[in-house]
């Protein structure tokens, strides 16, 4: 029962704030450069990062017991399949040729 | 009926006797009770629509309505059927029921969530029957965009607000039951002494949490481009009507599996009590569970083969459709091994099992048809597609209902039904059934789209029959309706154990006591352990005091 009994300091939660903002930071200025493909994923690594942050820390996953732990990674997980499988079709569209007018 | 009866028993029924007792109730026993008033009046109601538009489809021509009659009533059919019957039928009538009593505890982890549960499954579901009142829904179950969206001319919203409320009912069945066989369970009780019925619950509440909150947030996405003008579904702002597909076959396929699943743990328990013996490979009956759950989200694209869902896509949905096979066929061929060399017994329950497992076998089989791609393209949206899910729906979950309903009948209420009717009624449901849907897989397979009343004339002779066959479906559930009632009042009184069944739920009187349990239950034998000598104990003397 750790989860109910641990009290982060004020300066575990500043120091995750001040690396929220950086990320956030990182995120516009990658705004300014056309990566091509890349865009998309440099973009989507950064949100994971500051979701991953979020979750350990302001939802206190980190200090909390295995239970907790399976229960978000289970969440955690299944969203990432929906995401995976859906994109496999966004993907992979555009590689069927379509067929000549006449 | 006996002078000498000694005075009455008091039990979880006569303990109290206000409209409150019932309407505030922590009891899980009379919740479950609440559930099936509840949910029967959506399968009288579902029922109605069908035979409503199975009589219009007698003739190749319109007669008696138009086409956006037509439309609303398949749709009231759909909707009313699967969130409002199917999905709460086994889990929140008899897994409610039986759960504690099949663990050996007082109660659910959360007696009053399981009570809020009922009140918001049940204000989902007045939602839904306001959007049939005020004039019906036309979509289809499945609310495809942009039927939905930019072309809805009909009560969506409320009919899609009433499916999200009612969702939360089925997290909060779900969330209960996981941290019940969790936290729960007798002493003694260990997880593969479990009865399959659990393991089977176990694995449906995993897909409930898991996979209501999408449909859900789906819902929401439709509202927020509808309220908003923000693009998501709408080409027009930028979305994808495609996207809505994903999104909603994510959760309405693995609802397939909330569907069936507790049904095969039913069919699990009937098939183990009328052959006498434990069943057969039990450890990988109960992991098979787990592994449809699982194996279950990985498939939904196998709905979008003909949008334009890319073939490569496709082509993985269908390799992956193929393996859910796997563990469905475990099942199957375990009960017929189970029923091999076992002490055979037709009672009513065990017919329907029996049917249970022929119809589920041609369901499942023709989904591998509608798995493979080539052929799916030729029978999507057919007839077909309409007999092969009223196969695993009707002919499966139905069948095990009510097969799980008579098995527990007399635990439930105390009483007996009539073992001769109750078996014509399985006959009759039994032939009703095939009747009306096995023409639907030839007209399907001959080419009639479904979701139209008006058709060429060759395909008329197999849509007569199909009505026919709906006619005498319904008459069996009729009588079925008859002799249950009748069997209420004038009923003979149940043993606490009339199918000399192992279990738990069979070693406490019928019907069981408030608590459950006068003295905290011990398990120290395996699950469907038929060789015990208790379970063949008489105890009709104990009847005569009941
Ligand atoms: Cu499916």
């Amino acid at each position: 029962m750790s989860s109910s009994t641990h009290i982060s300091s004020l300066k575990s939660y500043l120091n995750v704030f001040w690396t929220l903002m950086a990320l956030t930071l990182l995120t516009v200025v990658v705004a300014f450069f056309d990566l091509g493909p890349f865009n998309i994923i440099v973009a989507v690594s950064i949100a994971s990062v500051k979701a991953y942050v979020v979750i350990l820390y302001f939802m206190h996953v980190k200090y909390s017991n295995h239970i907790i732990w399976l229960t978000v990674a289970a969440g955690f997980i299944w969203f990432v399949l929906m995401l995976g499988l859906t994109i496999a079709d966004y993907a992979t569209r555009e590689w069927i040729p379509y067929p000549e007018a006449w | 009926m006996n002078d000498t009866s000694p005075p009455k028993r008091t039990h979880y029924l006569n303990a109290q006797h206000t409209v409150g007792s019932w309407l505030f109730t922590l009891d899980h026993k009379r919740i479950g009770l609440l559930y099936l008033a509840t949910i029967l009046l959506f399968f009288l109601l579902g029922g109605i629509a069908a035979m409503l538009f199975r009589v219009e489809l007698m003739t190749p021509d319109p007669t008696y309505m138009e086409s956006e009659t037509y439309n609303r009533l398949f749709t009231m059919h759909g909707i009313t059927m699967i969130f409002f019957f199917l999905i709460p039928s086994i889990p929140a009538v008899l897994g409610n029921f039986l759960l504690p009593l099949m663990l050996g505890t007082k109660d659910l982890a959360f007696p009053r969530l399981n009570l809020a549960s009922w009140y918001v499954f049940t204000f989902g579901g007045l939602l839904g029957l306001g959007s049939i009142i005020f004039g019906g829904v036309d979509t289809g179950w499945t609310f495809y965009t942009p039927y939905s969206s930019t072309y809805a001319n009909s009560n969506v919203i409320l009919a899609a607000l009433g499916i999200f409320i009612a969702g939360f009912g089925s997290i909060m069945t779900g969330i209960n039951f996981i941290v019940t066989i969790h936290k729960m369970r007798a002493p003694g009780l260990t997880w593969f002494r479990l009865p399959l019925f659990i393991w089977a619950h176990y694995a449906t509440s995993i897909i409930i949490v898991l996979g209501t909150p999408v449909i859900a947030i789906t819902i929401l996405l439709v509202a927020i481009e509808r309220l908003f003008q923000i693009g998501i579904f709408d080409p027009a702002l930028g979305g994808d009507p495609v996207l809505f597909q994903h999104l909603f076959w994510f959760y309405s396929h693995p609802a397939v599996y909330i569907m069936i699943l507790p049904g095969m743990g039913v069919i699990s328990e009937i098939i183990a009590c009328f052959s006498r013996k434990r069943i057969f490979g039990y450890k990988v009956v109960a992991l098979s569970s787990l592994a449809i759950a699982i194996l279950g989200f990985f498939v939904w694209g196998h709905h979008m083969f003909v949008s334009s869902q890319s073939m490569y896509a496709g082509m993985i949905f269908s390799i992956l459709s193929f393996l859910v096979a796997i563990p469905s066929a475990i099942k199957v061929f375990n009960w017929t091994a189970t029923l091999y060399g076992g002490a055979i017994k037709l009672d009513t329950p065990m017919l329907y099992a029996l049917g249970f497992i022929g119809l589920f076998t041609v369901g499942g089989l023709t989904g591998l048809f509608l798995a493979s791609m080539a052929i799916n393209v030729h029978v999507h949206d057919t007839y077909f597609v309409v007999a092969h899910f009223h196969y695993v729906m009707v002919g499966g979950m139905v069948m095990a209902f009510f097969g799980g309903l008579h098995f527990w009948w007399p635990k439930m209420t105390g009483r007996h039904f009539s073992e001769l009717f109750g078996r014509i009624g399985a006959v009759t449901i039994f032939i009703g059934f095939n009747l009306t849907f096995f023409p639907q897989f030839i007209v399907g397979y001959l080419g009639m789209p479904r979701r139209y009343h008006v058709y060429p004339e060759e395909f008329q002779f197999l849509q007569v029959m199909s009505t026919g066959g709906s006619a005498v479906l319904a008459l069996g559930y009729l009588v079925m309706a008859g002799y249950l009632l009748h069997s209420l009042v004038l009923g003979k009184k149940a043993s606490s154990n009339p199918w000399r069944a192992v279990g738990l739920e069979w070693t406490t009187p019928s019907p069981p006591p408030t608590e459950n349990f006068t003295t905290e239950p011990y398990v120290d034998y395996e699950a469907y352990d038929y060789t015990r000598e208790e379970v063949y104990r008489d105890d009709a003397d104990e009847v005569k005091g009941a």
